[in-house]
């Protein structure tokens, strides 16, 4: 079966969206991604989509599922790389993709995940600190 | 074009792309125009059970222009304003794909019969 390739960096994990996503694909692609976090225990999950030309209502609600899913999950979602016309396309469409966190590009998604990750860390270790007081 | 499987919504997408560089449409509105038959061709597969889509180059004096009607057989929409309106859907979707489509686009008509079917007209002129 068709699938697209989810690549592990660490304790984040990469996935480039190289093709025109047929529904089915989207769907196996929000599964797989759900089952390696809990498999590896990932903090954060990159989602690279500067190839994709076209982004309609379902694959944004797709990709609004991955980000709700991955926080449940304990995991943080930043979708990167969006083309413009994607962009303005969406807005006039109505989906502002709620709760969905963006960067340009790969390099700056990864300075925001690393970020938000660290700061978790810096939140449990205090919490862990307190209840040992 | 037949709209039976998710795989004739790529078709679909692909063949709206090429229509649109043809007339040389900004890739903005190539993308706009693309968008919105992704949207009406998943309606014409959820929601119509499927069917086809027609594409039309129109030329009007020195305008041009890409017209595309998806047609189904399916069980028609009651209340036509209540399906355009944002955030409405009879199935599990978002309910943006009718009111979403109709911004994106230049003309929008859409007429449906109870029991009959749907059509849903777009054209984007250059």
């Amino acid at each position: 079966m068709e699938r697209i390739p989810i690549l592990r960096m660490g304790r984040v994990l990469l996935v480039t969206i190289q093709v025109d996503m047929h529904d089915q694909l989207a769907v196996t692609l929000q599964d797989d991604l759900t089952a390696k976090i809990v498999e590896t225990g990932a903090g954060g999950v990159l989602i690279d989509i500067s190839s994709l030309e076209v982004v309609d209502s379902f694959i944004g609600r797709i990709l609004g599922n991955i980000a709700t899913m991955s926080r449940v999950l304990d995991a943080q979602t930043v979708v990167v790389g969006m083309q413009p016309a994607v962009a303005i396309t969406l807005v006039e469409l109505g989906m502002s993709l709620p709760g969905i966190r963006t960067a340009l590009n790969v390099e700056k998604g990864m300075t925001l995940l690393q970020a938000s990750m660290d700061a978790d860390e810096v939140v449990l270790e205090v919490a862990d600190a307190s209840l040992e007081d | 074009m037949p709209i039976r499987s998710a795989q004739d919504l790529v078709l679909v997408r692909q063949a709206v792309r090429t229509w649109s560089a043809e007339l040389k449409f900004s890739l903005v509105e190539q993308t706009k125009m693309v968008t919105a038959a992704s949207e009406l061709a998943r309606n014409t597969l959820d929601y119509g059970r499927g069917g086809h889509v027609t594409l039309e180059m129109l030329q009007e004096g020195l305008r041009k222009g890409l017209r595309l009607s998806f047609e189904d057989k399916g069980p028609g929409i009651p209340d036509i304003d209540l399906a355009l309106r944002d955030g409405y859907t009879s199935g599990g979707g978002m309910g943006l794909g009718l009111g979403g489509a109709r911004r994106l686009v230049n003309e929008f008509d859409i007429v449906s019969k109870v029991g009959e079917g749907t059509r849903v007209t777009v054209t984007r002129w250059k």
